[in-house]
């Protein structure tokens, strides 16, 4: 049985009783069996020693509790990790940072506190997943979009504070959201924003509140506890449309880019879009690998003339917009114009969904995520077209700047990396997940039963941490193994923001007894030892 | 047998659910290549055990779930929903 660091078992099994007589003795979890729930399910050390387990878990149901549990962690010095729905099974899952921590399951916490139509915002408790809001919204018959990222079990405090997204003009989550609450390291509960003014009615309509706005110190972070947060959300627009774009030639990018970026930042375009090449991103053939295995790649003319070849278009991209229809018809057809410019270009139109939709077409939808329909049904694994699967994925995620030249690099390097570790790691679609920039998600693949395996994915993907920080890509957010190297990255003026980082620590969390080591913050006695 | 259902239709039926687009529907498919139904309520020989056994461990793609997702309670009620005694009239 793992046990926290330098704890005794006499000691943490006092520590455990006291926990459960803060939340009553069936929410706590110590069994082996039981603290096997909140394994890592796709642990690139499954099995292994280093894997990252906890040492119990608590699952707290009130901000009373919460408060409860901070204040007995605090005497017995015992490390908290904090999970909401624990379905970040891409980036680490449920398991801790450093092993021996207790998680902390906010799960029970799962009511949906407040939704205004009118002001159009939710509040919510951490264990609230997208699914949970859907059908509280949908069961009150509110005209409320609420933004999805792919797999709909994810808590939306959770995913928001780890700077998650999905695709309607909301998709920023951590831009939507509004006022929260935490429970401190010490056991006090603060609000942000305006709620902190106790008779205040605008805690989920203004973020700032007054002096400095703290709210992003949470996210990514360890320096509390959310136990509420609100959300803006749209209000469920007359329309969505949706219009694909593509592109002939391999150099087609750089104006396509140009445009979609110009017309993102210009308003005209103001949800996500998904930049993908049918050539480079299609099925490989002999003559793609060779033209790819080439130190500087194919020449233009080569990879026009592959593109042709193959009747493919090189790029293609699909913007989707919401919105009344005269208004959505207008920026639709201005889009279509000025992508127009590019020689060869062709356009698709639609699809387009009316609201409002009956629950029959609702679940019929193809693509739920674009109409905030929560649902897990990209989140495949066997399919007929994929047969062998691996067990568990970790997600790779870099920031490339809104640029065709950077999308042309980051494809190249990446790309080379990635065929050069042969690992399968698989490169994903280039998007606007985030406001004005690219992200590139590439998902790296994880075996239960393949040590060696994971030994060799491990290092391919520390390798390619390392490739894209050489060339300015830095990650968005990062897989709970690799925290320490991401962050390593962003080492600006000897790690001044790791520095600063620490000292924020050290004040709002002396003990450290917060997720230690998340985003590569750890306690004051663990640093350098790491 | 409403609980195991209501357990079923909330934790389940996003990826198990009969129909096209619940991916593990689909992996089920491919795996079985019709020799079970890939559907899980129209299984009849998920015996309680394996039940539990693919809750509480998971299986390729497919992660556990926690008590405080599913408690042992609901667990035996989705066991029992999805039971053989109970599936044997889809036959």
């Amino acid at each position: 049985m793992t046990l926290p660091p330098g704890m005794s078992q006499r000691d943490f099994s006092a520590a455990l009783r006291q926990f459960e007589t803060a939340v009553g003795k069936e929410w706590v979890f110590s069994a082996p069996e039981d603290v096997a729930l909140y394994r890592d399910a796709y642990s690139p050390f499954w099995d292994e020693e280093e894997e990252r387990t906890a040492s119990a878990a608590v699952a707290p149901d009130t901000v009373e509790q919460v408060q409860s549990v901070m204040r007995i962690a605090n005497e017995h010095r015992i490390p908290i990790y904090p999970i909401s729905t624990g379905r970040n099974l891409a980036y680490g899952g449920a398991a801790p940072v450093l092993s021996g921590s207790v998680v902390l399951d906010l799960k029970r916490m799962n009511r949906v506190l407040e939704v205004s139509e009118e002001n159009a915002y939710a509040l919510v408790e951490p264990g609230v997943s997208y699914f949970d809001l859907y059908r509280d919204i949908q069961d009150r018959g509110l005209k409320l979009m609420i933004d999805v990222p792919t797999p709909g079990w994810g808590s939306l405090i959770g995913n928001a504070l780890d700077h998650g997204a999905g695709v309607t003009p909301m998709r920023d989550h951590w831009s939507t959201q509004c006022g929260m609450e935490v429970v401190l390291a010490n056991g006090e509960v603060l609000r942000t924003g305006t709620g902190a003014m106790p008779n205040a009615k605008t805690w989920q309509q203004y973020k700032y509140g007054i002096g400095p706005y703290i709210d992003g110190i949470f996210s990514q972070s360890n320096f509390g506890v959310i136990t509420k947060m609100g959300f803006w959300l749209l209000p469920e627009p007359e329309v969505v449309r949706a219009l694909r774009v593509t592109a002939p030639r391999h150099d087609d990018v750089i104006k396509m880019v140009e445009i979609m970026s110009n017309l993102t930042y210009s308003g005209v375009i103001d949800s996500q879009f998904t930049l993908a090449s049918p050539v480079l991103n299609g099925p490989r053939d002999a003559e793609l690998e060779a033209l790819a295995a080439r130190p500087g790649g194919g020449t233009r003319e080569e990879w026009d003339r592959y593109a042709e070849s193959k009747d493919r278009p090189f790029w293609s991209a699909r913007f989707t917009f919401y919105g009344p229809q005269p208004v959505v018809d207008a920026r639709w057809e201005y889009a279509r114009q000025r992508y127009s410019t590019i020689p060869g270009v062709q356009f698709e139109d639609g699809p387009t969904y009316r609201f409002p939709m009956s629950r029959e077409q609702r679940e019929q939808a193809p693509d739920k995520g674009m109409l905030g329909i929560p649902s897990l049904s990209n989140f495949t694994g066997r399919t007929p077209a994929t047969p062998e699967v691996a067990d568990g994925h970790m997600d790779f995620s870099v920031i490339v700047p809104m640029t065709g030249h950077d999308v042309l690099a980051a494809l190249k390097v990446i790309g080379r990396d990635f065929a050069a570790a042969g690992v399968g790691a698989r490169m994903g679609t280039i998007s606007s997940f985030h406001l004005r920039t690219f992200i590139l998600i590439s998902s790296f693949p994880t075996m239960r039963a393949d040590r060696e395996f994971n030994r060799r994915v491990r290092a391919a993907y520390e390798r390619a941490v390392k490739v894209t920080a050489d060339n300015g890509w830095g990650q968005y957010r990062s897989h709970a193994a690799f925290m320490d190297l991401a962050v390593s990255k962003y080492s600006f003026n000897d790690d001044a923001l790791s520095r600063f980082h620490a000292t924020l620590k050290d004040a709002v969390d002396p003990n450290g007894i917060l997720s230690a080591g998340r985003y590569g913050i750890w306690p004051r006695d663990m640093r350098g030892s790491t | 047998m409403q609980r195991g259902q209501e357990v079923f239709a909330y934790w389940c039926a996003p990826c198990h659910g009969a129909g096209p687009r619940n991916p593990g529907t689909i992996a089920l498919e491919v795996r079985y290549k019709g020799l079970k139904p890939a559907a899980l309520e129209e299984r009849t020989d998920l015996v309680p055990e394996l039940t539990r056994m693919f809750v509480r461990n998971g299986l390729s793609i497919m992660p556990p779930f926690r008590k405080t997702e599913i408690s042992d309670a609901d667990l035996a009620a989705l066991a029992a929903y999805l039971a053989p005694a109970n599936n044997s009239s889809l036959q």
